[in-house]
């Protein structure tokens, strides 16, 4: 795949959506393509995170290791960024991540990561957003957890 | 050491001196002799005394003596000559005696200097011998460089005085003495004149130079403290980093230099000053020569030969006496530069020299237990490390030491490693003190591992088997000239007072290591590099260098073995995709386009810049036609990279990705980009072409997807590299490797060897697969301890600075355990790794070390009390008193320090 095509494939990411075309394509050269196969993670919790990725085709798992076992709490898509948590807090990778269909990918460096931020606070923004309904997400499904358990507690 | 430079170089070389003044007397008759010839040579045959008539005839070397009581005796009647022939056979005295004079002078000044350098070699041996054997408290006196000054610089002059020391006056003297004498004996008042300037200079001159001496000693100690902060700056240039202050160590070296230069400059000026007052004295004389004696001759009472001769030896006293004034001034300037030396050197304290004798046999186990009896330790500011303490260590005892940090128990490993001498009390092992115990026993049977840790420069086995190396066991046999030379080497250094130890000898003690020779030695160190686990990092330096081809032709012989059994557990685990193999008449699209024209590796000096300008290949890739699809390519290449990245900033972090220029590049092409956008390669000057090709050599286009690489042009870059080959002339093809799969290739790394291809990048965690892949085919093979032995011959820098401090731990704690001692004391030799890798080392050793039936004592102290049941015994300290005492199960019942540390 050329350069040019991947500036296509990332305009259509939500979060670059507003990003113009010659500053995509450098974001584009500045980052590595990766490819992972069925089966593989991508990185694993626990993992120091340097790199965020943007999956240009194929499918992944979110999975978190607990006590009672490995857990997928989301799946991911198609356009869809992830690992940018480990990036954001400095902290390890709090999940798993789990090709299930072959992934291409765009490794995005943290330092290229946190400079796009700083040039374009529309894409900050963005990244708010897509925090913010990944919050949403986890409370709502932590409400229906709690209520579940006190349902079967009480 | 002796404290006077004269009485040092006596009695070390008086033999020699006496013999060499004896030759300097005996030269002293032929140059007497040449003195008088120039008088009897105008005189007579020139002047005509005794030729009176033109048929008179003297007689020529006529041997006669007048003998007091016995009277004359006649030996030799000589030959009768006439006038010009007298002249001929004076004159062909005079120039023999010349030569006899010359081959005097070679002589001693051969002997002089061999005398010389052997005494400098003698004292600059007895400074290390004596820096072997400083007490450890002097090592936190001294600078290293400051030393390492002394030893080299400060007593190079020594060696060039001791030859000079007794003969040089004695040479001299005589010569002034002889001019002197010779000139009174010719006349007495001009004799007189001369003398009395001598006088007057001998006098004045060392006078003046007093302050000269002065300057000096100022000037060597202020050299000598330069080159201690020099080696502290780069011994400490991490926290000189740090803490930002390169700029005081600027400041700080920028006033000594202005101090060294202000007493340069003062002793360069007295210098010429003493030198001016000199030359004026000395031509004072000849002026006084020429006006009282030419009076004198006028007047007649003196005769025009006269005159000549006291010129003519005149001229041969100032060169003596200034030499000799020099050799004054020598002679005071070394003293005091060994009076300096002397006194860093003479150190209270040092160890005997019987504790450092050399032993070859084997050394006994110690059977004894370690007794330690009221021992104090204290600090270098007298501070209590260790109060008064008594206990024993039985020979196969296992001791933890446990405690705070400064509780006393690291001191008293110290105490037990000798590197902390007792205030008080005793060590003793056999009621012998450690102390006393030749080093051959302490430094063999007993180990001592801390946490800092010293490599010597060289490869990592010499310094993993250093601990090895305590005296030299087989004698390296010399054959033929070898051998003469080697019994020569052997002589002077006998001579010099050296030790004739031979560098050449095995000295690796193979049995202590528990090995038979150096086959197997490789079999004893693998479980040790184990225990450590090291293992891993030492195949990967393997996989990192390049291999010796010579010293291990097992392995590269085998290279496509394990090429193929690479392939063939790549392609098992589905990951044959990730190593683009290298194809003598395909491309590969992972390596650049220089490396797919090339299709090789380069050997030392060639490089690209090199190759870029070699006509054969220029020919090649203008013949081809490849030079303008490469330009065409590398002009597109330059507009996307000047596209993509003319508005950022040049610190800005995509240029990491830029591998073709750099930052600074960019305008430089924007230039070029204009004046040649949509040219071909002939409007483009030469270093214009260079300049683009270059960029189109380092294009890879899975990492760069500029969509550049056709089909075409890939072909076409395969069928140049088969012409470069086609005809490919000496000088090349001996600086370029081919890749080839059935031999190994010298000039890369291991890892590319064994890939022989290239890795795509593109899967995520390839390398590290790769890694854990390589390692079991190696295995698999029972290659893995020749890929070992490879990364043992890693070079690991000044003071083994190319390894990680992780790394030098562990192997300074494998250097020990190779020796197999029978006490081994652990001073937190780990101190660089987390808590669970020394937990893990720990247990390993503990393991090992009693595994082969042999039960050696350990005494370990420990960062903390997890590992501590693995021991016999375990020691608690607090504040400097040994606090608990017992076993694990006794210590965790009680209420105490332990149970403390435990939880």
């Amino acid at each position: 795949m050329l350069l040019k095509d991947e500036v296509e494939m990332l305009r259509r990411v939500p979060l670059f959506s507003r990003i113009a075309p010659a500053k995509l394509k450098l974001l584009a050269f500045a980052s590595e393509r990766m490819s992972c196969r069925e089966g593989q993670n991508l990185f694993s919790q626990g993992d120091t995170g340097d790199a965020a990725y943007v999956i240009l085709s194929g499918t992944a798992d979110i999975v978190v290791s607990s006590e009672s076992g490995e857990i997928k709490v989301a799946e991911l898509e198609k356009n869809s960024i992830v690992g940018e948590i480990a990036i954001l807090c400095d902290m390890s990778r709090t999940a798993t991540v789990r090709a299930t269909s072959q992934l291409e990918l765009l490794k995005i460096s943290k330092e290229s990561f946190l400079d796009l931020m700083n040039d374009f606070p529309d894409m900050a923004v963005e990244i708010m957003r897509v925090l913010a309904n990944r919050l949403n997400h986890t409370t709502s499904e932590l409400t229906a957890a709690r209520s579940r358990e006190q349902r079967v507690n009480s | 050491m002796e404290k006077g430079l004269t009485r040092y170089i006596w009695s070390n070389t008086y033999k020699q001196q006496i013999w060499i003044l004896l030759i300097v007397a005996a030269s002293m008759v032929p140059y007497f002799l040449s003195f008088d010839l120039p008088k009897r040579i105008v005189n007579g045959p020139i002047q005509g005394e005794g030729f009176e008539t033109a048929e008179a005839t003297q007689r020529f070397f006529a041997i006669a003596f007048n003998l007091p009581f016995i009277g004359p005796i006649d030996l030799f009647s000589g030959f009768e000559l006439n006038r010009v022939e007298m002249l001929m056979a004076l004159s062909t005295v005079f120039l023999g005696l010349v030569v006899l004079n010359g081959l005097f002078k070679f002589y001693i000044n051969t002997y002089k200097g061999r005398l010389g350098e052997r005494m400098l070699r003698r004292i600059r041996f007895e400074l290390v011998d004596r820096v072997l054997r400083f007490p450890p408290v002097q090592f936190k006196r001294v600078k290293s460089a400051e030393i390492a000054t002394m030893i080299k610089d400060e007593v190079e002059p020594l060696g060039g005085f001791t030859g000079d020391a007794f003969v040089q006056p004695a040479l001299l003297g005589g010569q002034a003495l002889t001019a002197l004498v010779f000139i009174v004996i010719q006349n007495f008042w001009l004799g007189m004149i001369a003398a009395s300037i001598v006088c007057v200079q001998a006098v004045i001159i060392p006078r003046m130079r007093r302050r000269l001496l002065e300057l000096g000693r100022e000037r060597q100690l202020t050299a000598r403290q330069l080159s201690g902060r020099v080696s502290e700056i780069v011994d400490g240039i991490h926290t000189i980093h740090g803490h930002d202050t390169t700029n005081l160590e600027r400041a700080d070296i920028a006033s000594r230099l202005g101090i060294i230069f202000q007493i340069r400059y003062d002793l360069y000026q007295w210098k010429f000053m003493v030198k001016f007052i000199n030359n004026f004295l000395a031509q004072v004389t000849p002026f006084l020569f020429y006006a009282i004696g030419g009076y004198l001759a006028l007047q007649g009472r003196l005769d025009i030969g006269q005159l000549v001769a006291v010129i003519a030896a005149y001229k041969d006293l100032p060169g003596p006496l200034k030499e000799l004034i020099d050799w004054d001034q020598a002679r005071q300037d070394v003293q005091i530069k060994y009076a300096q030396v002397v006194e860093q050197f003479d150190v209270e304290g040092l160890v005997a020299p019987h504790v450092h004798s050399v032993v070859t046999d084997p050394v006994p186990r110690l059977s004894e237990a370690l007794v330690i009896t009221n021992l104090v330790l204290s600090d270098d500011s007298g501070a209590r490390l260790l109060h008064r303490t008594s206990l024993d260590v039985q020979p196969d005892e296992t001791v933890a030491i446990l405690g705070q940090n400064g509780s006393g128990g690291e001191a008293l490993a110290e105490a037990l490693g000798r590197i902390l001498w007792p205030e008080a009390g005793r060590i003793t092992i056999g009621g012998k003190d450690l102390l006393d115990i030749p080093e051959s026993v302490t430094g063999r049977r007993i180990s001592f591992v801390a946490s800092d840790t010293y490599f010597f420069s060289g490869s990592l086995r010499d310094n993993l088997l250093y601990g090895l190396k305590h005296a030299p066991l087989t004698q390296a046999q010399y054959q033929g000239e070898d051998q003469r030379k080697f019994k020569r080497k052997l002589l002077e250094a006998l001579r010099s007072g050296n030790p004739a130890l031979d560098l050449n000898s095995d000295w690796i003690d193979y049995g202590s290591a528990g090995a038979s020779g150096p086959d197997d030695l490789l079999k004893v160190i693998r479980p040790v590099l184990d225990a450590v686990t090291i293992s891993q990092d030492i195949f990967d330096l393997a996989l990192r260098s390049q291999v010796d081809t010579d010293a291990h032709q097992t392995l590269t012989d085998r290279i496509v073995e394990v090429r193929q059994a690479l392939r063939r557990r790549l392609s098992e685990e589905d990951l044959g995709h990730i190593v683009a193999p290298f194809e003598a008449d395909a491309y590969n699209r992972q390596a650049t386009v220089g490396e797919n024209l090339l299709f090789g590796t380069m050997k030392k000096p060639m490089n690209p810049q090199i190759l870029a300008t070699h006509p054969y290949f220029r020919r090649i890739i203008s013949e081809t036609g490849l030079g303008a699809h490469l330009y065409e390519m590398g002009l597109e290449i330059a507009e996307n990279a000047v596209e993509l990245f003319r508005d950022l900033p040049p610190d800005h972090p995509f240029f990491q990705q830029l591998t073709f220029m750099s930052a600074d590049d960019i305008p430089a092409y924007e230039n070029l980009l204009q004046k040649l956008q949509g040219t071909t390669i002939d409007k483009a000057s030469a270093s214009e072409r260079s300049a683009i090709i270059r960029l189109s050599f380092s294009y890879i286009e899975p990492r760069h997807r500029f969509g550049l690489l056709t089909q075409k042009l890939m072909d076409e870059i395969v069928e140049a590299r088969r012409q470069f080959y086609a005809n490919i002339p000496a000088d090349l093809s001996a600086a370029i490797e081919r890749h080839d799969a059935q031999r190994f290739t010298a000039s890369t790394s291991l890892m590319d060897n064994v890939l022989f291809g290239r890795l795509s990048l593109q899967e995520v965690d390839t390398t590290e697969r790769i890694r854990a892949i390589t390692r079991s085919v190696f295995a698999e093979l029972g290659l893995e301890d020749h890929v070992l032995s490879i990364g043992l011959d890693f070079e690991v820098g000044s003071q083994g600075r190319r390894l990680t401090n992780v790394q030098r731990q562990k192997l300074n704690l494998a250097r020990a355990l190779l020796k197999r001692s029978d006490y081994f004391i652990f001073n937190r030799p780990l101190s660089a790794l987390d808590q669970r890798a020394q937990d893990l080392i720990v247990t390993h050793v503990m393991q090992d070390l009693h595994k082969d039936g042999q039960r050696p004592a350990i005494i370990w102290v420990l960062p903390n009390a997890h590992v501590s049941e693995l021991f016999d015994r375990i020691l608690v300290f607090d504040n400097g008193n040994l606090v608990e005492s017992g076993r694990f199960e006794e210590l965790a019942t009680t209420n105490g320090m332990f149970k403390q540390l435990l939880s």
